[in-house]
């Protein structure tokens, strides 16, 4: 069997990466898939612990990241398709209308 | 190196190539099919930890729901290749990449030094539907509740904030102008 170490270390490996993503794309998009990136990763890490201590409550709080997930990228995308309305822009550096 | 190690190994790399791609890609459509990937060997990777109901949510909400959400806002306000540099602050990607690098490096060193501990094949009782919803509805119904608002006022939120503004009342005109 695989240990749960490599499960562990796959799961900083992808938030890594979406971190990354987050710091260096531009595009509002590409950062709303890199967040969701890196809550999986975090749902891959709560059910490798889930599954070495045989306790449920982890599986049952992916459950609570999946629908702040999805409620997060419903939000997202709809200030996104607002702001796209005013500037006809998904570039982020263009996301100033509050800055004074 | 058992058939399992080797299963773990393939599916893994697919999915760190597909975050790569997401991450990488210069067209959104692109992104947003590199990510279908990315849950899709996720999802497998739950199978292989026990949590078979989980990975069929996965499946439904993230490959079935997001992404096509994502790829339906794609469709609607154009993806052409966008340029992937900021304008400005051109020291936060290396930033970035520099502090990934090393949270990466302290992760992994940490987790290579701890005792590699296997999975018990019957833990969980396989994460089957049915051990789930007893967990779920018994002990963890306050959470169902909270998921149940959440949701809720995430969807009245994204009604009002995707409405087309009407010209006259335009929230910002006065702001512009």
């Amino acid at each position: 069997m695989v240990p749960i170490n490599y499960y562990l270390i796959l799961s900083a490996i992808i938030f890594t990466i979406g971190a990354i993503g987050v710091l260096s794309r531009r595009n509002a998009l590409i950062i709303i898939m890199c967040v969701e990136m890196m809550l999986n990763s975090v749902n891959l890490t709560l059910i490798a612990f889930a599954g070495q201590w045989n306790n449920l409550v982890g599986q049952i709080f992916v459950f609570m990241v999946m629908a702040v997930a999805a409620a997060e990228v419903a939000v997202g995308l709809a200030i996104l398709i607002a702001h796209f309305h005013l500037s006809k822009s998904t570039n982020i550096d263009d996301v100033n209308l509050m800055k004074w | 190196m058992d058939f399992a190690m080797i299963f773990f190994i393939l599916v893994g790399a697919l999915s760190v190539g597909a975050a790569v791609g997401v991450v990488t890609s210069k067209i959104a459509v692109h992104s947003a099919l590199f990510l279908l990937v990315h849950f899709a060997t996720l999802a497998i990777l739950y199978v292989t930890l026990n949590a078979q109901f989980l990975a069929a949510a996965q499946v439904i909400i993230y490959a079935g729901g997001i992404v096509i959400l994502i790829l339906f806002v794609i469709m609607l306000i154009g993806s052409g290749p966008m340029e992937t540099r900021a304008a400005y602050r051109s020291w936060v990607p290396y930033a970035g990449l520099a502090l990934g690098i090393l949270m990466l490096a302290g992760v992994s060193l940490t987790l290579l030094q701890a005792p590699a501990t296997p999975i018990d094949p019957e833990a969980n009782q396989g994460g089957v539907p049915i051990v789930i919803g007893l967990t779920l509805y018994s002990q963890n119904i306050l959470l169902v509740q909270l998921a149940a608002i959440l949701l809720l006022v995430a969807l009245i939120g994204a009604l009002l904030l995707a409405r087309r503004p009407k010209p006259e009342e335009s929230p910002t005109s006065n702001l512009r102008s």
